[in-house]
């Protein structure tokens, strides 16, 4: 044991969480490295002592997969790693993503009784330490059930797709899982960067996992195109899970927004991230990027994409916000990392046009200066533009970042799916929809969220859909 | 992985290869496109599916060498793979009444892609007139594919080495302006600067033109709007929302503008690609 009671006693009492040692600022804004490097096993079973191991512990309420936090982490402060990276699978297939990207702060970070006074245990660290533990030793595969002999198509290899196949796969069924891009991941893949979230080392490792429950993945498949929601069903599908996540990129309706050097997020880090244009010419697509770059918005998307323009070469990455600094939905600590890159935040600030040289391409972005006024439907102050305050920003690339709706292809091609307003499938709390067999989950359903409440969903949906599946003969 | 299970030389640079895809050749339509990767490191490119065999499960490709991606395709073989093949994608083409008269104008790169509509067309029992042009005769293809569904086939060469020594826009003239024959729809597919010559120059005789778009893309699944184009004064996804629309509304200026993004780094890429050795002795020999 490393910690004796006195040692526990008195790390019961630090304030704060143990630092997670990361790169340099300077250095990390030249590489597509990781920033965060992870505890040591030390730091990891220190900070396992903070938690007070409460009997109601309400950290656990605030994860959408109700991993049992205080049981893990009990584990690891017993150094019982193997058996700490158990209990968290229990409940969570896919830690080392969740430990790096899930918004701790406002989830089961923010109900841990130890924030009241201090700073809460932390949990995603601890999680992300045995993800990484386990990975580096070489994951080992659960026993495989009995085959039920129920078949389930998934749609989609975003965080709802994977967490649904992977549990429908442990339940026995046999399941194939169709990714209409060439590599799965959904937005894990093409939209967080490899320096939040790394390609090969961790992600590809948790799919290759999922692979190995005994899940088929079949990449190029486009449903709904290649393959429609009833040809599955004509093919042998008993059931079908819908997770093709809010990958359609709105644009502002500004003029000049089609000129050159005008990116959508999604493009923009599509070509980064899948495309690897990091690495062009080795990899063979392109991006291009002036020395000045805008990015309009301030959620996880436009911190990504800014800290993403600085790593390609940019000289000035400008935020671009009409709201004030209170309502950026961004994570803290991704607005934190990027205000330490050196990105420069311009809030109540919004652009009205976009500005083309003589040969088309970007030159400037005329802004105007907004105000807060009174809330609107969100509960949200409501901007408002301030006359006479508009200027005009130098710069030669414009990612615009103000969201994402849902995929609009499975809508547009199934029959007897009803939708929501906003082009979102509707589903009951189990993800039922109103098409008998078909489930839904994740961001075509609720909008653009978290990967968490994408993972919550596919986990819940995989129960209802273990359910519906005995109930066929 | 997908087979390359025929493969034929049509012209210098333009090939033709049949791939094994049995699940996009169960949905191919007229109009549609596939959109592959050579390799793993690969940039995807758009290609129109320019026939389709459900029994055999194969997709036919035709395509003209111009940069990085479609050289290197170009050097492999029958019996080799591609590493990703993904369709069928866009809207089908939709058919003009069983009856129509159509005129199909198809320019250099764009023969290849006409192809499958006026076969459509023809097979849909419409009297199909063809125009088909390029630089010069070695780069005519598909010539007797043409004729073979077409009513009338016209070719034309810019250097006079072939047919009408002139511009598909010559031939296409003096149909508009005969009044006795009606032309029920006109379409073309080209380089953009034959499109936009032709969109403007039906335009007055109010006939309705259509042309197939070949901007840049990304995905091809409406996730990117990189393939954005301005018809009708509307931002459409030509990925999704085409790749064929109405000619006379296309902003083509801008649509010029836009494939011309990245013509450094296509020069780039295709240096390094020239100057890279393939003899096998991973760049030992020079
Ligand atoms: C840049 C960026 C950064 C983010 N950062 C964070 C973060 O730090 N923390 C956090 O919690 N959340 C973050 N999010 C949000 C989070 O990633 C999403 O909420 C989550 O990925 C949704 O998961 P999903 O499974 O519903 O869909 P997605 O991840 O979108 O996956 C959907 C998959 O379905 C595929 N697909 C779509 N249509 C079809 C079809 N017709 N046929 C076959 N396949 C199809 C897509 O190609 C895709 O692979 C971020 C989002 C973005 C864009
Ligand atoms: C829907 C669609 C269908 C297409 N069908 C065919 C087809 O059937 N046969 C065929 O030969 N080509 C077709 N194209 C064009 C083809 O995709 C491009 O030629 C290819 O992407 C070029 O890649 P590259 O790396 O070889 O050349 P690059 O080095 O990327 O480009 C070389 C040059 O080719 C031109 N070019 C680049 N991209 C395109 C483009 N998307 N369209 C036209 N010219 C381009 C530019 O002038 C560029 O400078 C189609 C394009 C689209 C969007
Ligand atoms: S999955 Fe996310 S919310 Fe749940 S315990 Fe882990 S980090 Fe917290
Ligand atoms: S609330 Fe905090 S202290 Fe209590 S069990 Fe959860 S993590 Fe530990
Ligand atoms: S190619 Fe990405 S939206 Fe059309």
């Amino acid at each position: 044991m490393l910690l004796d009671n006195e040692q526990i006693k008195q790390l019961r009492k630090q304030k704060e969480k143990h630092p997670m040692p990361e790169q340099d600022h300077k250095e990390r804004i030249k590489n597509f490295n990781e920033v965060p490097f992870g505890y040591s096993a030390e730091t990891a079973v220190k900070e396992a002592a903070r938690c007070l191991q409460c009997k109601e512990a309400k950290c656990v309420e605030g994860c959408p997969v109700e991993v049992d936090i205080p049981a893990f982490i009990k584990l690891v402060m017993e150094e019982k790693f193997d058996e700490g990276i158990k209990k968290l699978k229990e409940k969570n297939n896919l830690p080392a993503v969740c430990g790096r990207v899930c918004p701790q702060e406002s989830q089961c970070e923010s109900f841990c009784v130890r924030g009241k006074k201090g700073q809460p245990v932390a949990i995603g660290r601890l999680e992300r330490f045995l993800a990484d533990y386990e990975l580096a030793k070489g994951v080992e595969t659960p026993p495989k059930p009995a085959p039920t002999g129920k078949r389930v198509a998934i749609v989609g290899s975003g965080p709802a797709g994977l967490t649904a196949a992977g549990d429908l796969a442990r339940m026995g069924h046999e399941v194939v899982l169709f990714e209409a891009f060439h590599a799965t991941g959904g937005v894990l893949r093409y939209g967080i960067p490899e320096f939040r979230l790394p390609k090969e080392k961790v992600l590809q490792r948790e799919v290759n996992y999922i692979a190995s429950l005994g899940v088929e993945i079949r990449t190029n498949v486009v449903i709904g195109k290649t393959i429609t929601v009833d040809e599955l069903f004509a093919e042998g599908f008993q059931a079908i899970f819908i997770g093709t996540g809010a990958g359609l990129p709105q644009f502002l309706g500004i003029p000049g927004e089609n000129l050159n050097g005008v990116y959508s997020a999604n493009e923009f880090l599509t070509r980064t991230n899948l495309m690897k244009a990091y690495l062009f010419p080795n990899w063979d697509t392109p991006i291009k990027l002036g020395k000045k770059v805008a990015v309009v918005g301030a959620g996880n998307v436009a911190m990504d994409s800014a800290r993403t323009a600085l790593r390609l070469g940019a000289e000035e990455v400008h935020i671009v916000y009409r709201r004030s600094d209170k309502e950026m939905p961004a994570r803290a600590e991704e607005i934190e990392h990027a205000k330490e890159e050196g990105v420069v935040f311009n809030l109540l600030t919004n652009p009205i046009r976009i500005i083309a040289d003589e040969n088309g391409w970007v030159k400037g972005m005329e802004c105007i200066k907004m105000e807060l006024g009174e809330p609107d439907e969100s509960g949200r102050a409501r901007p408002v533009p301030m006359k006479g305050s508009e200027f005009v920003f130098d710069v030669e690339t414009v990612v615009i970042a103000i969201g994402n709706s849902p995929n609009p292809l499975i809508p547009q091609t199934t029959s007897g799916l009803e939708l929501g307003r906003k082009g979102t499938i509707k589903a009951d709390e189990k993800g039922a929809t109103s098409r008998k067999g078909v489930y839904a989950g994740g961001d075509i359903v609720t909008g653009a969220a978290t990967v968490i409440l994408a993972m919550g969903a596919g986990k819940v949906a995989a129960r209802a859909i273990d359910s519906y599946l005995k109930t066929l003969v | 992985m997908f087979k390359i299970v025929t493969k034929k030389v049509l012209a210098e640079v333009s090939k033709l290869m049949e791939i094994e895809a049995p699940l996009v050749a169960r949905k191919a339509k007229p109009g549609q496109f596939i959109i592959l990767r050579v390799r793993e490191n690969g940039e995807r490119i758009p290609l129109t599916i320019a026939d389709s065999n459900k029994e055999k499960g194969t997709i036919t490709i035709i395509f003209q060498e111009v940069g990085k991606t479609t050289k290197e395709l170009g050097t492999l073989e029958a019996g080799d793979y591609l590493n990703d093949f993904v369709g069928p994608l866009g809207k089908p083409m939709e058919l003009p009444s069983a009856s129509g008269r159509v005129i199909a104008v198809g320019g250099g790169v764009g023969i290849a892609p006409i192809y499958p509509k006026v076969k459509a067309f023809y097979e849909a029992g419409m009297e199909v007139i063809s125009i088909i042009g390029a630089r010069t005769a070695e780069l005519l293809i598909l010539e007797d594919e043409m004729r073979a569904v077409s009513k009338e086939l016209h070719i034309c060469t810019d250097d006079g080495t072939k047919g009408h020594h002139g511009f598909v826009s010559d031939i296409l003239q003096t149909m508009l302006d005969d009044k006795s024959k009606k032309i029920d729809e006109i379409i073309a597919v080209g380089p953009l600067p034959m499109m936009r010559v032709v969109a403007n120059q039906t335009r007055p005789y109010g006939v309705k033109t259509l042309v197939s778009l070949n901007p840049i893309m990304v995905d091809g699944t409406g996730m990117c709007g990189c393939c954005r184009v301005t018809v009708g004064g509307e931002t459409k996804f030509s990925c999704v929302d085409g790749p064929v629309f109405d000619a006379h509304q296309v902003d083509f200026e801008e649509l010029t503008r836009r494939s011309r993004m990245y013509l450094n780094e296509e020069k780039v890429a295709l240096e390094k690609y020239e100057h890279e050795c393939r003899c096998g002795g991973g760049n030992q020999c020079c």
